[in-house]
């Protein structure tokens, strides 16, 4: 059986993990099994569409303690229900929680674990799993060689697939002990789109002059229901926070589509941006690096063409 | 007050990437090493942090891997730091490194076990996780923010879309990243004083290899960028929304 598991925030299932029921449905259609799902903590969502993607039971441990994250206490629940199920195949999504549990329960289940996987195993031969490397400069197959296997999904890497398909949803009974970690508070950026679910970003660099033109990156991006991000330079001298930063020391992301404007393209920027699908630069310096892992480019000054591109948008949104 | 800050060797940010061997290992010749950014940068400097704010910490730091890992040992001590331990193995999985370093700070009884978010070679953001389990301790991933008051600690970490303020007691895991500290250049009282810090060589303790690497890939080469004029912006948006389907 193949477990998969959701991730919520606040009560909130996490689009990644839609992303990860079906590819925890492939994965189990693959090795002739089914797909189950464990959800930790309180929610108000409807859990029985979570077989919309695939999978066949969902398991809820629905104790308060577990609707704020704690990464001992949710590696303890989930190999629990690893146990009692004799799931052999668990995955996660590779997001902020993925990175905290699967470690943990790969050392306690003894499991090998393959994080950041961006494509289903290849099980002909074994089971191996490919995933990206060097800050997605490579890929490496790993081959994960103990009975029970945990993966990791990149976000944005996996194409969610939906039918009308329910879930059956059991409550599994467990005690749960007290959390060491005490959360004293949760300050999430409101009203923008996430930059690691993001299917579009649009981002800036120094090549806009100062934080106070970057209303041409905020309106396209409002426009194209896109997230924004910012290069490092913009973030260090502080005309962006720091949570927008994508690069090598900030967020990887993988977006459908990558618009770069007025950032030359380090390769330390690249380092967080190359597994976009579509990369977009607009650049007045025909000899920006970036070009070179672009799909398509302008180059030319950012404050004549922005406008335009975003009137552009406009007229096509209006149509559709 | 214990610290251990567990420091990993990576090619440097501008290394050319290539494979070797059948495409089975790193091309690792001519290749700059460095310490990895996420563990110099922000676990080890904030951990040197806390040692200047108060002298009564003993600060150490470990490296798992053979004697050609040393410069970059010395570098980090020329930083700050007390003294290194060297647990003198290849490295097999994140597994095994992860129990190496977790029987040293099991034994060595530290309060709180630093490390980067990850290598930015495999980007395994693994060994935290792993070591916090084995030693059985509360686990803070993708710190941005700690301080300490005794032996309370008040973590702030990246969640999806923001961030959260969580606090716990030590002893503790934290995995590091950008903001907990600036980097540092070492200075020459520093790279000096390093020579004569203490480096303790370990051997290995047997422990379980999970994983294996098959083979490397380099990604597709890219088409071509595809060049749309600057007075023709429209054309752009046309191509994205026509032939790319992109919004």
């Amino acid at each position: 059986m193949v477990l998969v598991f959701i991730d919520q925030s606040e009560g909130q299932i996490k689009k990644a993990s839609f992303e990860a029921a079906s590819y925890a449905s492939k994965i189990a259609a693959q090795l002739g099994t089914t797909a189950e799902a464990v959800l930790l903590g309180v929610t108000s969502e409807n859990l029985s569409n979570l077989g919309n993607y695939g999978v066949k039971k969902v398991h809820t441990i629905a104790n308060e303690t577990l609707t704020n994250f704690d990464a001992q206490l949710y590696t303890k629940a989930i190999a629990q229900v690893v146990e009692a199920t004799n799931a052999d195949v668990i995955v996660f999504s590779n997001n902020t929680t993925g990175k905290a549990v699967a470690p943990r329960l790969s050392a306690r289940l003894k499991a090998g674990l393959v994080t950041g996987a961006i494509a289903l195993p290849d099980t002909s031969n074994g089971f191996t799993v490919k995933k990206t490397v060097f800050s997605a400069k490579a890929f490496a197959n790993i081959n994960i060689n103990t009975p029970k296997k945990i993966i990791s999904l990149n976000p944005n890497s996996f194409n969610i697939s939906s039918t009308t398909d329910t879930a059956e949803v059991v409550p599994f009974n467990t005690s749960v002990d007290a959390s060491k970690i005490a959360v004293s508070a949760i300050n999430k950026v409101t009203g923008e789109v996430s930059l690691s679910e993001a299917e579009i970003v649009v981002s800036g660099g120094r090549g806009l002059k100062g934080p106070e033109n970057w209303g041409l990156v905020t309106e396209l991006a409002t426009l194209l229901g896109a997230a924004t991000a910012c290069s490092r330079p913009v973030a260090d001298i502080h005309w962006r926070p720091h949570h927008e930063h994508v690069g090598q020391t900030g967020l990887a992301i993988a977006p459908n589509l990558y618009i770069a404007i007025g950032i030359s393209g380090a390769i330390q920027h690249l380092a967080g941006v190359n597994r976009s699908k579509i990369i977009v630069v607009i650049n007045k310096d025909p000899e920006a690096p970036f070009f070179k892992a672009a799909d398509y480019g302008i180059v030319g000054d950012a404050f004549e063409v922005m406008p335009k591109i975003i009137e552009a948008v406009k007229k096509i949104k209006a149509t559709a | 007050m214990k610290i251990l800050v567990c420091i990993s060797k990576t090619p440097d940010t501008t290394a050319k990437i290539a494979f070797a061997d059948n495409n089975t290992k790193f091309a690792a010749e001519g290749v700059q090493w460095i310490i990895n950014p996420y563990d110099e940068w922000y676990a080890l400097v904030r951990a040197i942090e806390l040692k200047e704010a108060n002298p009564e910490v003993v600060l150490h730091l470990i490296n798992v891997g053979n004697a050609d890992n040393e410069p970059i040992i010395r570098k980090a001590l020329a930083l700050g730091g007390d003294e290194a331990i060297r647990i003198n193995s290849e490295i097999a999985d994140s597994f095994n490194v992860a129990s190496q370093i977790a029987a040293v700070a099991k034994e060595g009884n530290y309060d709180l076990v630093f490390t980067g978010k990850e290598t930015i070679d495999y980007n395994g953001s693994s060994i935290g996780g792993m070591i916090a389990e084995l030693l059985d301790l509360p686990f803070i991933s993708h710190a941005v923010k700690f301080d300490l008051e005794g032996s309370n600690a008040t973590v702030t970490r990246e969640i999806d879309g923001g961030e959260e303020v969580d606090k716990a007691i030590l002893p503790l895991v934290v995995s590091c990243q950008k903001g907990m500290a600036e980097q540092r250049i070492p200075n020459m009282k520093g790279i000096m004083g390093a020579r004569t810090k203490p480096l303790k060589v370990m051997e290995p303790i047997s422990a379980d290899v999970l994983t294996s690497i098959a083979s490397f890939d380099l990604p597709p080469v890219k088409a071509g960028v595809k060049l749309v004029s600057a007075d023709n912006p429209e054309e752009l948006v046309r191509l994205l929304h026509d032939e790319a389907k992109a919004f």
